[in-house]
């Protein structure tokens, strides 16, 4: 393809999967995530804003919705006056940035067979670096949290924005190292060659169920949620890193975590759970080792949506069931017990491969 | 256009709409939204009293400790990804598959010693 195309196709694939479906379901999200502890908790939630007072079915989800959007647009655009202007405001910027940008790497559909010759239709970037691209670009959201924490000049923001930084640089190796046993089986960074593997052996759940376990803590003590919450428990630290923070500022934070809890669904779904895999159905290749896109292709992007939305469901429920740690606890676990144990099953992986060679 | 680079075209083109797309959502805040500030709206939140404890104070050390061993960590994960993607292909060949799984085993080897003498010396200890 000519660069023109490269450009042409890159910002259609963009617009497409970043506000057709990511900033969809992190919008829905914010008023889900509501909606879901107010069920696990016997009460009944956000209900009052209908649209146009009109009260036909999903009026008040839609409602709350457009109002929290409207709103947060209209807002006094609040800037402490003792903050650093300049970091208070780029802070967001710097958090929400890494979240969209890693969708890049995240194909949506089947794409060639590995090895075979042909553009991806469903991936912004074939990268033959694949998910490394996508822990770089994650690392930096690091940035925004305690950037904007520090430049808020307020004691809470500046002790959730260092907790915030310790715990997620804390469980990136994990997160990290749980990959390791995906790649060694799979022999490919790329998520596409990932998932075709695992369509011709067995889901990767299956061959590294305790990869998935450890993955599956880390990431939620990634998205800084409950039990991990420490960076913004109200009990101790008001709203943490943001609790300087107002209107469309707030909302660019949230965005950023709300995009961060979907795709680490992505890459679970992507690396554990098969992908745009249907369970007992082959996809048809033709003889290059391209696919042949059809209904069945819709069916795939269909599953892999669903996957990704399970997934968040079950983020959401374990964080409105479990109480929160204590710091040290958290330090502690990610250190001493997940480290340990994830370095244990990448060794495990490969003895095992190595003797059944 | 040399097929190693081409899909770094569509990252570079994403990177600059992220960009503008964080930068144009955040100044039309700046824009429509109205601006009054008061005194008492200034003062940083401490939970509705005013402001006892100076925030640029220094803090525990522990936490530079933790980027350290981040750094360390991070670094040696970044140098196992590239033997875990040729680790299968290097298992078909059996002159060679002793020796890739050894010397990854000596590099977590090294790896773990260095986490246990972490340990020892009490950089995990956040009581």
């Amino acid at each position: 393809m000519s660069v023109g195309e490269l450009i042409l196709f890159g910002i259609i694939k963009f617009i497409a999967i970043v506000f057709g479906w990511v900033m969809l379901v992190a919008t829905v999200l914010t008023l889900m995530e509501r909606k879901q502890s107010a069920f696990m908790q016997n009460r009944v939630g956000p209900n009052r804003a209908f649209v146009f007072g009109k009260k036909f079915p999903l009026s008040a989800f839609i409602g709350h919705l457009l109002s929290d959007a409207l709103k947060v647009l209209v807002k006094e655009d609040f800037e402490p006056p003792r903050a650093n202007k300049w970091l208070h405001l780029l802070g967001p910027g710097i958090a929400v940035i890494p979240a969209w940008l890693l969708w890049v790497v995240i194909p949506f559909g089947p794409g060639p067979m590995p090895g075979a010759e042909g553009d991806h239709p469903f991936l912004i970037a074939n990268l033959n670096v694949g998910v490394l691209f996508m822990f770089a670009v994650m690392s930096l959201s690091v940035y925004g949290a305690t950037l904007g924490a520090w430049a808020s000049n307020s004691a809470y923001s500046l002790l959730g924005g260092l907790r915030t930084a310790a715990q997620m640089i804390s469980y990136e190796v994990t997160l990290g190292l749980n990959l390791v046993g995906v790649f060694m089986i799979f022999g490919s960074t790329r998520l596409n060659d990932i998932i075709w593997g695992q369509g011709q052996s067995a889901w990767g759940i299956f061959l590294q169920p305790v990869g998935f376990v450890l993955f599956l803590v880390a990431s939620i003590a990634e998205t800084k949620r409950a039990p991990f919450d420490l960076p913004e428990a109200e009990s101790e630290l008001a709203a943490g890193y943001f609790t300087e923070y107002s209107s469309m500022r707030f909302a660019v934070y949230s965005l950023g975590e709300f995009i961060g809890i979907v795709a680490v669904a992505a890459v679970a779904v992507c690396c554990f759970l098969g992908g745009w895999q249907i369970p007992w159905v082959e996809t048809p290749v033709d003889a290059s080792g391209v696919p042949i896109y059809g209904w069945l292709t819709v069916a795939q992007i269909a599953i892999f949506l669903f996957k990704m939305v399970i997934f968040i469901w079950l983020q959401m429920q374990i964080r409105w069931t479990l109480p929160r740690f204590r710091y040290d606890q958290l330090m502690k676990l990610g250190w001493l017990y997940l480290l340990p144990l994830s370095l244990l099953n990448l060794v495990v992986t490969a003895i095992i491969m190595y003797a059944v060679r | 256009m040399d097929p190693n680079y081409a899909p770094y075209v569509p990252v570079a083109v994403v990177s600059i709409l992220v960009v503008g797309l964080a930068a144009v959502i955040l100044l039309l805040n700046r824009m429509l939204g109205p601006r009054r500030p008061t005194r008492e709206k200034g003062i940083p939140y401490e939970s509705g009293v005013d402001p006892v404890s100076h925030p640029r104070r220094r803090f525990s050390v522990k936490f530079y400790m933790t980027a350290i061993l981040f750094l360390v960590f991070d670094l040696e994960v970044v140098f196992i990804y590239p033997w875990a993607t040729r680790f299968k292909a290097w298992l078909a060949d059996d002159a060679f598959a002793p020796v890739a799984l050894g010397s990854m085993l000596f590099f977590v080897l090294v790896l773990a010693l260095g986490l246990v003498y972490e340990w020892k010396r009490g950089a995990m200890n956040w009581e």
